[in-house]
């Protein structure tokens, strides 16, 4: 029964939001708490001589400075690597700097005070003597032998390496009549949750219990990190991650001022506060992409794609990320590049470097707006080659919907994806014939416009091969407890979390069908490891696809229960019954036989009057892993259509267009406004965003008025369609859809700027493709053209 | 040091002492435990903190809260228990205007005085006018879809009611 799945169901908890209810750890004050301020380093790369904290311990309000030698020896050190990331290095991190500063921001000493602004008026006053080193901050040359390092603590600056290839890829680039290439450059960019990171550390020595309001994704990833970082019992650990003002995979990793926020409640035995202000967050929240990439692609003379060769140098920062490592972004980018295509053949290198900068890790889409920016670009190119158009050479290169299963080039195996229909939807929607028609004729009146395309797959529903087989203690399966209050309402304490996108409305939905109520009826928990079972939470789109299956295996349970209660109570065989209305009804008929809430009651309070040895328990708990494929991938392909004004460099986006098949679709609503969400944070950097750094390793933008965010005023309307290909690994079907907008939205921008360019000849790869970019991209090509 | 504020919060009068440099946006969240003001950046960039101060939308971690010395401030809160925005708030629920909530307030600030000054505004008028509202959860769109039919519902109303009495006044 799909009453409610596949239902435009409202978001409950916004309400809460909407009326300023939001429960935020931003807004948590606990008794005798302080509030915590990290002085940090402002250079790069340098040696720390001596701290002088005299001064700023008499400051008013002041009750605590820590530096290393007093914070560090409480916290065992974490090691950014995975085991089946073969030759990754990454040295030990700690709190504190110890003695090295590995990057201007590098927290080097953590002050305790009763309130914050007394804490920052505190951090002023402390002398930190560092002598300075040249940092390392550039590009490909850092991997030359005897270079500079970032970190002495690493033998080289290289932390991983890898090589994907097909055996016949060099034969297949020989005999191509065309091969294409170019070199891409994807910026630095950055998260920026609206709430900033937010952690409540407090420790009652009392009890010995550990309990940390957490602004996080992952609250039983956090609860084992600080039970064996710290050496305190599992059992005793307690995270809570209420409301979280945005997450976006930025908020899972281990960072060094959550640590210390910990570190010091434990030596204090109080609660001690860290809310990062906008100017931290951007020299210690992790940053993403940082790529430069060469690309080639050998195409057949009819335009068939014959093979892609990519060789992919990224910078992280001088330490790899805990505990999800920072190469997994590197290591996704080469193998979806080309992922769309038949394309038999590959090679693809990556080579992960160390720099003096903020680390880089998972963030929205790891991976795949690179993978589909160079694969998409290439595309064009071919394209053009061949003299297809982008819908045709399209048409003729993607695997074919009925040729499934299908293992791609760089070896993922894909269970059954919808790219032909995608295509057809989108044609009919962008019209591009009639495109082409009002560019033509724009274009004599010197207004240049261009639309471009970008098929995409997206990587969900991962299962224990992402990480647990690499040794990292992340959870590829979910928990969910359902139980029938005596009201007969439902209760479901799930281990997926809630940062907005509406885990907990979908969740509901699917336990309501399961058990024949209106979701209104359910109501659930998330976020609290003291009372919700272990799980992965939510991260690589798996809060639909395997929290939702987690919840109607479970609920489907608790119906089994109820049923037998029910047989018991009517005298009839479970299996002639079923659930519907809020009772239990006739299978055949669907006339009423017992309401819920009377067998909630005779369960809770006259278990006397059941007959011996009937079970009367109404409470289930079911763990549930992936299965089957090693993802459940989703695809799409999006458009875009641009407005170039070549005298000023800026760009206009007029329309942007998904089409997009996540498997079955739980709640609509929820869907098109993860795939819009996810869109925008795919433009933002495609065109605003980026870290820029001079050569010292200064982040020379780090606030939110000098950091481009993509406003409303810059972005269009987004016109959304789907194709529904349930996964059959499921009963639900469901596949994730967070970050498919974000995989490909830039790809199809880029391809729309450089087709509003081509009368000019004028070609951009690199991003954020900003006014001054496109202007020295048809200076370029001005010079090109007019050269003797 | 501190000094005493006198000032109007949501409908009621507060005297509180607070350090002379302590933002609007603290007084109200620290003090006075009005935690649906949020701070974004600290810099009047991102919008989450704004509040109606004497009638109009400003940052309130730029305005200090000795700065609403004598004055009216009406926050999320407020403005939920008057009603004045419980249609915004309808239509930001319907249309999933929101996801993680915490640009939420400052964005129904703004719809309010945009729509205050201007009834029924254009799609691009509405996204001009959330110009200084970062959101980075939702791309805008369904904001934009929210504000605009809060905007043709109350003109409406509008409409409705001058037809009403001007229909009173034409059978007078």
């Amino acid at each position: 029964m799909t009453l409610h799945i596949g239902q435009p169901q409202r978001r409950e908890n916004a309400r809460r939001h909407l009326a300023g209810r939001g429960r935020f750890v931003s807004d948590l004050a606990l008794p005798r708490m302080l509030h915590a301020v990290f002085v940090r380093s402002p250079m790069a790369k340098g040696r720390i001589l001596d701290i002088d904290t005299e001064a700023a311990s008499l400051c008013p309000g002041v009750l605590r400075i820590f530096t290393a030698a007093d914070l560090n020896p409480r916290c065992q050190p974490w090691v950014g690597t995975l085991d089946h990331f073969a030759g990754m290095q990454s040295p030990p991190m700690n709190i504190l700097a110890e003695d090295e500063v590995l990057w201007a921001g590098h927290p080097v000493a953590m002050i305790l005070a009763h309130s914050r602004a007394e804490a920052e008026d505190a951090a002023d006053q402390v002398l930190v003597d560092i002598e300075d080193a040249e940092p390392v901050t550039g590009g490909a040359p850092v991997l030359l032998p005897g270079a500079p390092r970032a970190n002495e603590a690493a033998d080289s600056n290289l932390c991983y390496e890898t090589l994907l290839e097909t055996p016949d890829v060099d034969r297949a680039f020989a005999e191509a009549a065309h091969v294409v290439e170019a070199a891409f450059t994807f910026g630095r960019h950055t998260a920026v949750t609206l709430e900033p990171r937010a952690v409540v550390a407090d420790y009652d020595p009392a009890s010995g219990a550990l309990t940390v309001h957490h602004g996080t994704q992952t609250p039983y990833q956090f609860q084992d990190v600080y039970a064996r970082h710290f050496g305190l019992p599992e059992g005793k650990v307690r995270v809570i991650a209420p409301d979280v003002g945005g997450s976006f995979g930025m908020k899972l990793h281990v960072y060094n001022e959550e640590m210390g926020a910990v570190a010091a409640s434990l030596i204090l035995g109080r609660p001690v506060r860290y809310v990062a202000d906008r100017l931290e967050s951007f020299v210690s929240d992790i940053h993403a992409r940082d790529h430069d990439v060469h690309g080639r692609m050998a195409v057949a003379a009819d335009g068939t794609i014959l093979a892609m060769e990519v060789d992919d140098l990224t910078r992280i920062g001088a330490v790899s990320a805990y505990p999800r490592t920072s190469a997994a972004e590197g290591n996704q980018v080469i193998r979806l590049m080309g992922a769309p295509y038949r394309m038999p053949d590959y090679r693809g290198k990556l080579s992960v470097a160390f720099q003096n900068k903020v680390q880089t890790s998972q963030y929205r889409a790891v991976g795949h707006p690179i993978a589909c920016a160079v694969t998409e670009a290439l595309v064009e190119r071919a394209a053009e080659a061949t003299g297809c158009d982008p819908f045709e050479i399209r048409a003729r290169n993607l695997i074919a919907d009925d040729a499934y299963p299908h293992v791609s080039a760089t070896g993922y195996q894909f269970e059954k994806l919808s790219h032909q229909a995608c295509l057809a939807r989108l044609r009919e929607m962008m019209d591009p014939d009639a495109l082409r028609v009002e560019q033509a004729a724009l274009r004599t009146r010197g207004i240049y416009r261009g639309f471009g395309i970008a098929s995409f797959v997206e990587i969900t529903n991962p299962g224990a091969t992402f990480y647990g087989i690499g040794g990292a203690r992340i959870s590829a399966q979910d928990g969910a407890v359902v139980r029938m209050l005596p009201s007969g309402d439902i209760h479901c304490a799930i281990s997926v979390t809630e940062q907005g996108q509406g885990t907990e409305t979908i969740i509901a939905q699917v336990v309501a069908d399961q058990l024949g109520v209106a979701p209104e009826r359910v109501s659930v928990t998330t976020g609290d490891t003291a009372t919700t079972p272990s799980g992965g939470a939510n991260w690589a789109c798996r809060g639909a696809g395997i929290g939702g299956e987690t919840a109607l295996r479970a609920g489907r349970q608790l119906r089994d229960r109820i049923l037998t209660l029910a047989g018991a109570l009517v005298q009839a065989d479970p299996a002639t019954l079923r659930l519907a209305g809020g009772a239990v009804v006739d299978a055949a008929s669907g006339a009423p036989r017992i309401a819920l809430e009377e067998i909630g009651r005779i369960a809770t309070y006259r278990p006397d009057t059941l007959p011996h040895g009937v079970d009367h328990s109404l409470t289930v708990a079911h763990h549930f892993a992936p299965v089957g494929y090693p993802f459940d991938f989703t695809n799409g392909i999006q458009g875009s259509l641009v407005e170039v004004d070549t005298e000023t460099g800026l760009v206009k986006l007029l329309k942007h267009w998904v089409v997009e098949d996540c498997g079955r679709i739980i709640n609509p609503l929820l869907v098109d406004e993860q795939i819009r969400g996810g869109v925008v944070q795919g433009l933002g950097p495609a065109f605003f965003e980026e870290c820029q750094y001079d050569v010292d390793g200064q982040l020379t933008n780090g606030s939110l008025a000098d950091y481009l965010v993509p406003m409303a005023v810059e972005m269009p309307d987004i016109e959304i369609a789907h194709i529904e290909t349930p996964t059959q690994d499921t009963i639900l079907g469901a596949k994730g859809v967070g970050e498919a907008g974000t995989a490909a939205a830039g790809a199809a921008a880029m391809n729309a700027v450089n087709d509003a360019l081509r009368p000019f000849g004028a070609c951009l790869t690199q991003t954020p493709m900003t006014p001054l970019r496109i202007l020295d991209a048809l200076d370029a090509a001005l010079k090109e053209r007019t050269a003797p | 040091m501190k000094v005493l504020v006198n000032t109007k919060v949501n409908g009621t009068p507060v005297q509180e002492a607070v350090t002379p440099r302590s933002s609007l946006a603290d007084f109200l969240r620290d003090d006075l435990g009005l935690t649906g003001t949020h701070l974004g950046c600290e810099m009047g960039a991102c919008g989450a903190c704004l509040v109606l101060l004497d009638g109009a939308p400003v940052h309130a971690c730029l305005v200090l809260a000795v700065q609403a010395e004598g004055g009216t401030v009406e926050t999320v809160e407020g403005l939920t228990e008057t009603g004045a925005v419980a249609d915004l708030q309808e239509n930001f629920h319907d249309r999933n205007a929101l996801q993680c909530g915490y640009c939420t307030s400052g964005m129904l600030m703004s719809a309010q005085a945009l729509l205050a000054r201007n009834a029924a505004p254009s799609r691009d008028e509405i996204r001009d006018a959330l110009s200084g509202n970062y959101c980075r959860c939702t791309g805008y769109e369904a904001i934009v879809d929210a504000i605009a039919a809060t905007g043709r519902a109350r003109a409406a109303a509008t409409e409705s009611a001058q037809a009403a009495s001007a229909n009173t006044e034409a059978a007078e």
